[in-house]
């Protein structure tokens, strides 16, 4: 009794047996989920098959880059939906990034007037749901824009109204494939050559970016086609359409998550030490020279890890496109469930997906943030 | 550089960023107000009629804000979530205000406070008693609904949270193993995904006998999602705390849940209740989202309120209305939230 006691109070023991006792935890949770799965499969004659997914889908969407039809297999469908929530993610970033840093701008702006507009737009785009905020923009445009007959035209052929934004494109040809399949072998030759290059020649690493697809493209294409809308009944043809509800959710994301943005971009310019601006000053550069020199780049270092969840979480807010029916992946996966009934292999694929996406984007932002620390080092 | 010299026309570049704003500032508010107050219809009685002034609906909020604030619960008995909401506001309030925490006496009142005001809201909600007819939770809605989602998910996952926080930086590796796990999973996919999960899914995962209903399933998914937040900020916490701290407890012969409990904890906690209270703000906005699995909360009885013939095709005012009605919650919490980040930055100077 007396050396039981002595063992339990050696900490290493100790944690050994508490280690032990969540691992027969854990596991006994997962026997149990899979017990209750195979059980309740079995008695409703059902079982866990992926094969489903080369079947054919009945549906079809507005959209789609990869090109889905209806009658193409499930998988098809899932591709279909994941390229439109990347579409949307990336058009988003790039918008959140630009309003942010207008908006952060205005929040450190000399004019009180500014400032304080920002301020309040910032609270008010804070305090009210992301969804709310959606579903407003997506009736906005689908009631308040005007019928195709009077689409506004942003630009030159480019239109805007309540079917959505068209805009003109050339027509595919095999040459852009192949010139996008150069494009990444030239970034592989631009990193290649910054490494190489000495010191003042780096911007000539740009170079082995752009040759190779303009090579492709000299030789193989064909002359460039390029596809206009036009209005023709009641509604335009041709030229590439985006839907309202690919307006709405760039809108509404931009919109909110802009507003986080842009706090963390006014509190990564705030946290560079003072000193730093005097030294700035006292070395003779000016307000511009200083922000673009001294401030920005050190700026940058701080705000990248809380930058990164923020991409990452209007990644994740994408998914809220399923209430206004944009295809995304969440619309795919219960658009399948309610064809096929196969709801743990549907959820299991979308919970994978968002999972990697996640983990890869936070993988990739954590090795840039590890370079750029190592080449800035820690200057305070 | 002077960021913050602050006045209007001090320069002529400042000068016409003044005048432009200002501009836009009033073409803003004249064209709100002419909406708003000028045009607005406050007595029609259909949408149609209301169109034709061209201005803001207002008697449509007039006819439907019962609906709207409480969704699908019978309306004769609507006094009584309204009541049960009044109340738990409350005890919140009572239970945030740095003055309760101040005498010992206060805190004491406010658990007795707590311990019958849960189950007094608890019979206003469900009822069953005679003079109160049962009311089954598929009906509840509105408000009531989107503050009781946030607040038990929250509690329910702080719970959570506290444990996962230790076990990320216990030095069991184990244990942080599964609390990484657990973390990353959930901050790694979407709220929507895990309420699909839990409305589709969820039958499959326990045994046939088990029967949930919706609401509680959701409050689940809730917990079960924000833990992994709360978990990371209350980390932040403990890792702030300095060394000296743990060595001092182990040299006084405190074990590990003597002194997590009584030194490391309630200093831990203390830095980290802004962070909390934010991502507590984020949870009553994201509550939203159960609209997905048809539940109506404030915003799904807003879509809801519209859905009759005569009031179709209104969406900017019911729109509105919910917006200022989560712009208050939010904004006393995040003002709540940045006073005490002030009076602790103060306490700890």
């Amino acid at each position: 009794m007396d050396s039981i006691q002595r063992t339990w109070k050696r900490p290493g023991v100790r944690a050994l047996v508490w280690q032990a006792l969540a691992i027969a935890l854990v596991a006994a949770s997962v026997l149990w989920l899979h017990a209750n799965i195979t059980g309740n499969l079995a008695r409703r004659d059902l079982d866990i098959d992926f094969g489903f997914l080369r079947a054919g889908a009945s549906f079809e969407f507005g959209e789609n880059l990869i090109g889905h039809r209806a009658g193409d297999s499930f998988l098809s469908a899932f591709g279909a939906g994941l390229a439109n929530t990347v579409l949307v993610a990336i058009v988003g970033i790039a918008l959140t990034t630009v309003v942010a840093t207008v908006l952060a701008l205005m929040r450190l702006s000399p004019n009180r007037l500014a400032r304080n507009i920002a301020a309040a737009w910032i609270e008010l785009v804070r305090n009210t749901p992301l969804l709310l905020q959606l579903l407003f923009w997506h009736q906005l445009v689908i009631r308040q824009l005007p019928g195709p007959r009077q689409a506004w035209e942003l630009l030159p052929d480019v239109f805007l109204s309540n079917r959505g934004l068209y805009f003109p494109a050339a027509i595919a040809q095999p040459a852009f494939g192949h010139a996008a399949l150069a494009f990444v072998i030239g970034a592989g030759l631009a990193i290649a050559a910054s490494r190489l290059l000495p010191e003042g020649r780096r911007r000539l690493a740009w170079l082995a970016l752009m040759v190779p697809p303009l090579i492709v493209l000299a030789v193989q294409a064909e002359p460039i086609e390029i596809t206009r809308p036009a209005l023709r009944g009641f509604n335009f043809q041709g030229g590439i359409s985006l839907s309202p509800e690919f307006v709405a959710l760039v809108i509404a994301l931009t919109v909110y998550q802009a507003a986080f943005m842009a706090e963390t971009l006014r509190s990564g310019i705030l946290g560079v030490p003072k000193g730093q601006q005097e030294a700035a000053a006292s070395l003779g550069l000016g307000r511009t020279a200083t922000l673009r020199l001294v401030i920005f780049p050190q700026a940058l270092r701080i705000v990248i890890p809380p930058v990164t969840s923020q991409y990452l979480s209007l990644t994740k807010n994408s998914s809220l496109a399923v209430v206004i029916g944009y295809p995304d992946l969440v619309r795919v996966s219960s658009v399948t469930i309610s064809e096929t009934g196969r709801a743990i292999e549907c959820i299991t694929i979308l919970l994978l997906v968002y999972l990697s996406l996640s983990l890869t984007t936070a993988f990739l932002m954590n090795l840039y943030n590890r370079r750029v620390m190592a080449r800035g080092g820690d200057t305070r | 550089v002077k960021r913050f010299s602050g006045g209007l026309f001090d320069s002529i570049a400042n000068a016409i960023v003044s005048l432009a704003l200002l501009w836009l500032l009033l073409r803003a508010g004249l064209g709100f107000w002419d909406w708003a107050i000028t045009r607005a219809s406050f007595d029609a009685t259909s949408a149609e009629q209301c169109a034709r002034s061209g201005g803001a609906c207002w008697a449509f909020i007039g006819d439907r804000w019962r609906l709207i604030l409480f969704g699908p619960y019978p309306y004769a008995e609507q006094w009584r979530p309204a009541l049960a909401l009044i109340l738990f506001i409350a005890l919140i309030a009572a239970s945030f205000a740095p003055a309760t925490w101040r005498a010992r006496r206060r805190v004491r009142t406010l658990a007795v406070a707590w311990s019958v005001g849960v189950p007094l809201m608890g019979l206003l909600m469900w009822g069953g008693m005679p003079g109160l007819p049962p009311v089954p939770s598929r009906l509840w809605g509105g408000l009531p609904l989107t503050v009781m989602l946030a607040s038990v998910g929250v509690a329910l996952a702080f719970i959570l949270a506290v444990l996962l926080a230790l076990g990320r930086v216990s030095e069991m590796p184990v244990l942080r193993w599964l609390s990484t796990l657990y973390i990353e999973f959930f901050r790694g996919v979407p709220l929507i995904a895990l309420l699909f999960l839990a409305a589709v899914m969820f039958p499959y995962l326990v045994p046939p006998e088990w029967t949930m209903d919706t609401l509680l399933r959701a409050q689940l998914a809730f917990a079960l999602f924000f833990a992994a937040y709360m978990a990371e900020a209350i980390r932040g916490g403990l890792q702030a705390i300095p060394r000296g701290q743990y060595l001092a407890a182990e040299s006084l012969g405190m074990g590990y849940w003597q002194s997590r409990t009584r030194i490391i904890l309630p200093q831990a906690l203390r830095t980290v209740i802004p962070s909390l209270v934010n991502i507590f703000i984020a949870a009553f906005k994201d509550t939203s989202l159960v609209v997905v699995i048809s539940m109506l909360d404030l915003l799904g009885a807003a879509n809801a309120s519209t859905a009759q013939a005569q009031w179709w095709g209104l969406y900017i005012e019911p729109y509105l209305f919910i917006a200022v009605i989560y712009l208050a919650f939010c904004s006393a919490m995040s003002a709540y939230s940045r006073g005490l980040e002030r009076r602790l930055g103060v306490g700890l100077r």
